[in-house]
């Protein structure tokens, strides 16, 4: 297909509507309204539902209400927006009901700003509600991957009943990039447990409660059991030139990109420094980091936080190196700041 | 032999949990009935909120969802959005619906949702003890308002049928109770209209119904039926507040 120009946050909101999503619940917020704004314009011509909500615990309890019919639906927002939806969150994972829930992030705590940040990485991939449980958290670094990643988030999504977030940068929602539109999905898996009238059937529940301790204990574990599975099959990464390198260094969404530049530019000058990029922030890139950690001498995280990936590296690398952590929050590193950075660890390390 | 009473067939033949004299049943039953006899149990999804009736949807016999404490509304707003055709409930308490879930009550009335609340004001929290509810009366004494509820701490009941009724949106809006024999008919009847009202597409629809809680009103179920009529029915009155004839 034809290459088109588009900004980060259309390109997730037509990756959706090549997928399927039929509807699409939100409040706004930058720098995340685009995707709303986009979604009001084309569903009422596509026959689609758009729901502008009261707050977002609203716009996640109509998803909740949508998915739960077994439909393709959605929600986007930024951090402030993700904190109410976090109550929604946690239940729609026990309820195991498959949505899409975009996080295009900015910088906090409280307001904050409305700057690009990474500073919701622990609140992804901790879960952010109450109770243990996880989503599959999926971070796009170009305009292309927000909307081939709103595609892919909706067939993991459906493929093992959990809502699945994309989380980018504010910037990634703002650029524009040319993009290759995909074939419309027309194909979905079956959901026999949606509730949609009990037409020939048994009725549907919808529920999470669970009063007796021991089926509590055991519905616990299924969560647990289909989280081992998400975590051996779908860790997903991008590495680039780890085998030789003395100091790698870890970097997700549009980061990743400046950090690339910015390995290269160092690489030129004799270091041996190379870089993988997370593309799933959970389940996270344990094994590319293990398999990295058998040969590198330090690993560096770069981050626009105070620092929560670098936990994640720290727990992968297990000791077998030292982990290092540089991040800005309000301001994005330069690729020569990052160079500066990863030169001074190296002259300081020897390599 | 002829059938003069039998379990409706939306009601599962599950026993209630509820306490002895408390009219949630009474008002299960009413909800079957009608959707019984509107023939729409296969249409159907109710939604049940936190409180009480969170089990609910062991006792209904059709498409069940249980919501978060409050949310119930904006669930039921997801579901009928996608699915127009379907008849799409709530059942709620007055904590759950004019507390903490307020907003998304108000709101789903204001866009004027095709979906029915059945709204339980028992005037107190059922489920987690007996605490004050925004409808408890004044004076009433529960859990955290011990020396009864007072204006200048906690200001004034609220009247939902009466602030709802105000919106466009709402298509019907009504207030019944089930204290008494002739007021269940009216409630059943009211039911029946106000799921008419969704199904015709004219907008949103609530009945109001006064109910009793007499553990935590620390009364025997005839002095709670009594307690009922004389303290809540002067402070909330009965009848219909809004009824929207076809567009
Ligand atoms: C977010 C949240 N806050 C508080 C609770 C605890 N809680 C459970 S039921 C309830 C009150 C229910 O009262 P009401 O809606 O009046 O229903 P009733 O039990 O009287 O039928 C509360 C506060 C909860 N489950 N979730
Ligand atoms: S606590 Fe009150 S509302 Fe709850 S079941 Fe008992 S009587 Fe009914």
């Amino acid at each position: 297909m034809k290459k088109v120009l588009m900004k980060g946050n259309e390109a997730i909101a037509e990756g959706a509507l090549t997928a399927g999503c039929i509807a699409f619940f939100g409040y706004p917020i930058t720098p995340s309204s685009e995707i709303a704004e986009y979604m009001a314009r084309k569903f009422p011509l596509l026959g689609g539902t758009f729901v502008q909500a009261e707050s977002e615990l609203a716009a996640i309890s109509m998803v909740y209400g949508g998915a739960s019919t077994g439909f393709r639906v959605m929600t986007a927002t930024s951090g402030p927006g993700i904190s109410l939806k976090s109550e929604g969150i946690s239940f729609l994972a026990e309820a195991e009901l498959p949505c899409l829930i975009v996080n295009i992030s900015r910088g906090g705590p409280g307001l904050g700003g409305i700057q690009p940040a990474q500073s919701d990485y622990w609140q992804a991939t901790r879960g952010g509600g109450h109770g243990d449980f996880q989503i599959i958290v999926l971070a796009p670094s170009s305009v292309q991957e927000m909307l081939d990643f709103a595609m892919e988030a909706f067939d993991l999504a459906d493929k093992y009943r959990i809502p699945v977030m994309v989380m980018a940068e504010g910037t990634l929602g703002q650029m524009m990039e040319p993009v290759i539109p995909r074939e419309k999905v027309t194909q979905f898996i079956g959901k026999p447990w949606a509730i949609n009238g009990c037409k020939d059937r048994k009725p549907n529940i919808v529920n999470t409660l669970h009063l007796s301790p021991e089926f509590l204990e055991e519905r616990n574990h299924v969560l647990g059991d289909k989280y081992k599975v998400i975590k051996a099959n779908e860790q997903r990464a991008e590495t680039y030139w780890t085998e030789d390198a003395d100091l790698v260094v870890v970097a997700f969404g549009l980061m990743s990109r400046i950090v690339k530049k910015a390995v290269m530019e160092v690489r030129k000058r004799g270091h041996k420094v190379g870089l993988i990029r997370p593309i799933t922030l959970w389940p996270f890139p344990v094994e590319h980091i293990k398999k990295a950690a058998e040969t590198a001498k330090m690993f560096l995280s770069v981050e626009i936080s105070m620092g929560q990936m670098v936990d994640d590296v720290r727990l992968a690398v297990n000791g077998k190196a030292p982990v290092e952590f540089y991040g800005r929050i309000g301001m994005i590193p330069s690729p020569e700041e990052i160079a500066d950075q990863i030169i001074k660890l190296a002259e300081r390390e020897g390599f | 032999m002829k059938i003069v009473a039998q379990r409706p067939e939306s009601l599962t033949p599950a026993k209630f949990h509820y306490c002895p004299g408390c009219t949630h049943g009474i008002i299960h039953r009413l909800v079957a009935e009608c959707i019984d006899e509107l023939n729409m149990r296969e249409n159907t999804i109710g939604i049940c909120p936190v409180g009480c009736s969170v089990l609910a949807y062991d006792y209904f016999n059709f498409d069940m969802l249980e919501a978060a404490h409050g949310r119930a509304p904006a669930i039921a707003t997801g579901i009928k959005r996608i699915l127009p055709d379907r008849c799409v409930f709530t059942y709620q308490g007055d904590g759950d619906l004019a507390s903490i879930g307020m907003a998304e009550i108000v709101h789903a009335s204001a866009r004027g949702e095709k979906i029915t609340v059945i709204f339980v004001n028992n005037a107190v929290y059922g489920m987690t003890g007996g605490q004050m509810a925004p409808t408890t009366l004044l004076g009433q004494v529960t859990t955290t308002s011990p020396y009864g509820r007072k204006v200048e701490e906690t200001g004034y009941p609220i009247r939902m049928a009466e602030l709802l009724a105000i919106n466009e949106g709402s298509a019907y809006i009504s207030r019944m109770s089930v204290n008494n024999p002739a007021n269940v008919t009216k409630t059943k009847k009211s039911i029946k209209k106000a799921l008419q009202t969704q199904m015709k597409g004219l907008g949103f629809s609530m009945v109001e119904i006064l109910s009793t809680c007499p553990t935590n009103w620390g009364l025997g179920p005839m002095d709670a039926l009594k307690w009922l009529e004389e303290n809540m029915i002067p402070y909330y009155p009965l009848g219909e507040f809004k009824v929207k004839e076809a567009l």
